[in-house]
């Protein structure tokens, strides 16, 4: 038990120093860049006077060195207090808090998605194996890997909304309704173009690894054992297959966070969808430091609990990884 | 034909499809505006098309891949030269160093890619320059990971422990015995990568980072199409974007082929 509690303490330790180093270096390469926020104000706010400008610089604290800056950002984190955001003219905190439901519903969806539908095509694949069916599905899904996420979703703009007109062109509910009289179906149809360009890409990778991993088992002693006793394809996968895919499938959905964010900013910006990655895009277009640092740590606690889950998970749920441990 | 032959062969072919790739739209001149040929779709005088200004989006969609080429070889290249500095210096480091480079990947793996290259761009000042650095400082942590794993397992070898009793230096045991067997290693890992670093640089060109408006690359190219998405001119969105796709397959392909010839156990077959 004291072994389980070190390695957890270790962990963390490590996840705390991985924190504030993020911290430092997202902020050291926003301190870096050559373009001013001050110049870059006065440029989209014109006819600002000298004094405010004075009162602004002061505000910021422009003129300070970047060490205090960092002192004086890092400890109002700490109280939770992420900034105010230059486009949004709002706390940063209040923007991550509402576009993050947006963004959880669109990830989520996707997750659920690319992991279920991987999954059940990658056992599929396995089940027939060398045979032609999983030669074409294999082929299908490296070619997916190999396509960029913006352009599926214009792909499938073309296709669903333009020619088919079976799905809206974009945000996350129609245009002109009242917030509170959107139903959950208006909803979930705004939903599914963008988590379907978001789960393109991990549909593949669960797919191809699943079946890797199946073909593996199948050619284990114990399967071929089974298989003597007279077992049918279907109760091999279900009692020998299943149990052993599932952890490696399960793991690496938990681990895949950081690229479904990264894939959240790009499909977020081609359906105009309100979360999170329209966000961080247009802060840093803009300039909105405190806003693109904010979303940045955010997205790295997401990230680091989404690893820690997977550890968490191949422990819990894989015996063999417990018996020494005790 | 042997596979070997096959394999050569075709490694040969697809070198000569992506050499004639980039040389024809380095060679080209901008595809210039003609009014008269405004908002063609596809035919055999275009076979992509026209964009809104007229201008033939056969020759853009080149252009653009060229720049793509050139962005992602340069951007894979640096960065699999700093996996395999890395990664080297961590399994021989040993101990502290190989702590440090640990957590280093950690640290780089955990924040998504796509806001660090936005970051670095921003760092470097925005346009063409701050996306490739951004891009180069991302994506080196696969490569060194498996570079430090194989240099464990060589580093065990006996012919090492042979070297260091005849007294040679480290330096000269790494840059003899360790750094020729990662070559291998090092060649199939920049051909893999290259096609992220394509993909990751069109994607952020599209979201408004990285090449300015004005050059023809892919992502540019892309972003203007969305706006026209509504009026049915599907043919700026979809032959650029599929042009790009079997590039990526391509260069895929090759990755796996020089792979076939390099692994000592499927190269004689």
């Amino acid at each position: 038990m004291s072994r389980k509690i070190k390695s957890i303490s270790i962990y963390l330790v490590r996840v705390v120093t991985l924190l504030i180093a993020v911290s430092v270096i997202c902020f050291a390469l926003v301190s870096l860049s050559p373009i001013d926020p001050m110049l870059a104000y006065i440029q989209a706010n014109p006819g600002v006077s000298e004094e405010n400008i004075a009162r602004m610089e002061e505000f910021w604290g422009v003129n300070d060195p970047p060490a205090e800056r960092y002192l004086k950002w890092g400890s109002a984190l700490l109280h939770g207090d992420f900034g105010v955001s230059k486009i949004f003219r709002r706390p940063v905190i209040e923007i991550i808090g509402t576009r993050f439901a947006a963004t959880l519903a669109l990830m989520l969806a996707a997750w659920i998605f690319s992991g279920v539908f991987g999954f059940a095509i990658g056992c599929l694949m396995g089940m027939f194996n060398g045979r032609p069916l999983d030669s074409v599905v294999k082929r299908i899904c490296l070619i997916m890997c190999s396509v960029p996420t913006f352009w599926i979703g214009l792909v499938f703009l073309i296709v669903f909304s333009v020619w088919l007109g079976w799905f809206p062109f974009g945000m996350s509910v129609p245009v002109g309704v009242a917030p509170e009289n959107v139903t959950i179906l208006q909803r979930l149809r705004h939903l599914i173009l963008p988590a379907l360009t978001l789960s393109f890409l991990s549909f593949a990778n669960v797919a191809l690894h699943t079946r890797e991993k199946l073909v593996e088992v199948l050619h284990s002693d114990y399967v071929l054992f089974a298989k003597a006793r007279g077992e049918s394809n279907l109760s091999v996968l279900r009692r020998h297959g299943l149990r052993n895919i599932l952890i490696p499938a399960v793991t690496m959905q938990f681990s895949s966070f950081s690229e479904l964010f990264g894939g959240s900013v790009i499909a977020e910006n081609i359906f105009s969808y309100p979360g999170l990655g329209a966000a961080a895009s247009a802060a840093g277009l803009q300039s909105d430091i405190p806003l693109l640092l904010g979303i940045t740590l955010f997205s790295v606690v997401f990230v680091f609990a989404g690893n820690a889950i997977a550890n968490a998970l191949y422990v819990l749920i894989d015996p063999r990884t417990t018996e020494g441990g005790k | 034909m042997s596979r070997r032959v096959m394999t050569i062969a075709l490694i040969a072919a697809i070198v000569i499809i992506i050499a004639g790739v980039y040389i024809a739209g380095a060679a080209m001149n901008d595809a210039s505006a003609d009014f008269s040929q405004k908002s063609l779709s596809p035919s055999w005088e275009h076979p992509f098309g026209t964009d809104l200004l007229g201008r033939d989006m056969l020759t853009r969609t080149i252009k653009g891949l060229s720049l793509s080429l050139f962005v992602g070889l340069t951007a894979s290249g640096v960065s699999a030269i700093i996996a395999l500095i890395i990664g080297v210096c961590a399994a021989f480091g040993r101990g502290v160093i190989d702590h440090f480079v640990n957590w280093l990947i950690d640290l780089t793996m955990g924040i998504p890619h796509t806001l660090l290259v936005i970051l670095i761009s921003i760092a470097a000042g925005r346009g063409w320059r701050g996306l490739l650095i951004g891009i180069i400082f991302t994506h080196w942590t696969g490569l060194a990971r498996i570079i430090r794993g194989e240099v464990l397992q060589i580093r065990s070898n006996h012919y090492i422990a042979a070297a260091r009793k005849f007294g040679r230096s480290g330096w000269w045991i790494m840059s003899r015995h360790i750094v020729p067997h990662m070559l291998p290693q090092f060649f199939i890992g920049l051909i893999l990568m290259f096609p992220h670093a394509i993909m990751h640089e069109s994607g952020l060109t599209f979201l408004g980072f990285g090449m300015p408006p004005e050059q023809p690359a892919i992502g540019i190219i892309l972003s203007e199409a969305m706006r026209y998405l509504s009026s049915g001119m599907w043919w700026l969105a979809i032959f650029p974007g599929l042009a790009l796709v079997i590039m990526v397959v391509l260069i895929d392909k090759l990755g796996e082929c020089v792979k076939l010839l390099l692994d000592p156990v499927s190269a004689q077959e």
